[in-house]
């Protein structure tokens, strides 16, 4: 059997909110549901949710997250956007 | 999903809008099932119109509500179903729906396939039509399998077989699986209330201590079984179970009943935890400003169960199961996994139960005697 290729988060690469999420704002942050595989999954911080909203406008991950975040918090939100990535919240473009 | 105790701490004090609302959509029912929790049975003339229910839709799509369940009573037997649940996924609001799979022949089983955006559960009570029959009636399992096959037969893909936890059924944990398996679908299992007509029964169907021991043991083993949140009780065994593992009472969850009665949770249909009603002001209204819901979104008092080193894992339990075992909320679960419960409840045995409001039961026939 063939193994498919493991699929890696690649925060050099532009991504953008996929189109089959909605997000809705909660005082944590959001609630982002995904309307394919029906599964709910949360947004913990406001910060996490304004750089979701903007990827969309920058040509890589690592600079939207520098757009939102202090270097210091660079890694921490690239690992944040690799989970939601996996959770097929983001799609590339 | 693990526990997140902080994101916990954050629901518990309440969402812009619920996560899970549930709507049933109307009290009549052509079954009887001893456990009913809405003690359905005969339609409320008052039920929302067609009109009204569509309006619902609107304001839930425009809340971002993401999707609703739909229950009763049996919600097919409203001649609007299709309509409404059509009206719903149109503005992307998916729709889950439960049944008791008699209105689902081929016709129909054909009409639910061709909906995107639809889960359907249908409840069995026992992994044979003697056990399940006897808490749902005569013929019923077989009309929930021939449900089953009409689904399967018209390619719906994955629906979900829904079991409440009895003292029978506990001990056919092993059939459901098959079962499900045997048609594709995913096994959906939830917690016996005394909630409704379900009150009656709960003294001697509710699972034992043994038994809710090693449903949590099987259910750990199978995070893919759904549950619904229903058994957060259970986690004070040890590792928590799958879902947020709390109470979502008034914070994440609640109901609207099928005359648009808001309730905290689908298992408290009872004057003291209705929040009001989305014929005045709308939903969103009754969500954001009812004082009840205000007051549940406070921290709870944790009462007896403040000492018990468990309580970050169980959160003392179901208000539901407190309030109509006749417990205070205060107290522990009546179920609670070390006993307390029972000593609670043995303490208030002589105390008059809260009884459901309303009953939209089929009333028994009375003998004509002459005089």
């Amino acid at each position: 059997m063939v193994q498919s290729a493991v699929r890696v988060f690649d925060s050099s690469a532009p991504w953008k909110l996929s189109g089959q999420v909605s997000l809705r704002d909660e005082a944590f942050g959001a609630l982002a549901y995904h309307h394919g595989t029906r599964r709910l999954v949360f947004l913990k911080s406001r910060e996490l949710v304004a750089l979701v909203r903007n990827l969309e406008e920058f040509e890589s991950a690592d600079e939207a997250i520098d757009a939102v975040v202090v270097p210091a918090q660079h890694q921490r939100y690239v690992e944040a956007l690799s989970s939601l990535f996996s959770s097929e919240i983001l799609s590339g473009r | 999903m693990g526990a997140d105790f902080s994101l916990r701490n954050r629901f518990e004090r309440g969402l812009a809008a619920p996560i899970c609302l549930t709507w049933e959509l109307t009290y009549a029912c052509n079954l009887a099932c001893t456990h009913c929790l809405s003690s359905s049975g005969r339609r409320d003339p008052m039920e929302l119109s067609t009109k009204e229910a569509k309006d619902l839709i609107d304001e839930i799509a425009a809340m971002q509500i993401f999707y609703i369940n739909i229950g009763g009573g049996e919600p097919m037997i409203r001649r609007d179903f299709f309509e409404l649940i059509e009206h719903a996924v149109r503005q992307k609001v998916g729709v889950k729906f439960s049944t008791n799979g008699t209105r689902i022949d081929e016709e129909a089983a054909e009409r639910l396939a061709a909906i995107d955006y639809l889960d359907i559960q249908i409840s069995i009570d026992g992994a044979d039509a003697a056990t399940s029959d006897r808490i749902r009636g005569a013929g019923s399992y077989d009309q929930a399998r021939r449900a089953m096959d009409n689904l399967k037969a018209a390619n719906f893909g994955q629906f979900k077989i829904s079991v409440v936890m009895t003292r029978e059924s506990i001990e056919q944990l092993d059939e459901f699986e098959a079962l499900a398996a045997s048609y594709g679908a995913e096994l959906r299992l939830t917690r016996l209330r005394p909630s409704g007509r379900g009150v009656d029964v709960w003294e001697s169907l509710h699972p034992t201590r043994e038994q809710n021991r090693r449903l949590y043991q099987w259910l750990l083993d199978r995070p893919n079984v759904l549950t619904g949140d229903s058994f957060f009780h259970l986690s004070a065994l040890g590792d928590p179970l799958e879902g947020l593992n709390l109470c979502g009472a008034g914070r994440v969850v609640c109901l609207i009943d099928p005359v648009g009665e808001v309730y905290a949770c689908p298992f408290v249909i009872h004057d003291e935890f209705k929040a009001g009603n989305v014929r005045d002001a709308g939903f969103a209204d009754v969500w954001t400003t009812s004082n009840l819901f205000q007051s549940l979104r406070e921290p709870g008092n944790p009462g007896a169960c403040g000492s018990c080193g468990s309580y970050d894992a169980c959160r003392g339990g179901c208000m539901a199961a407190k309030f109509f075992t006749g417990l205070e909320l205060t107290d522990p679960d009546p179920e609670c996994v070390f006993g307390h419960g029972e000593a609670a409840l043995e303490k208030k045995r002589l105390t008059i139960r809260p009884t459901p409001s309303p009953d939209h039961s089929k009333r028994v026939p009375v003998a004509i005697t002459s005089r």
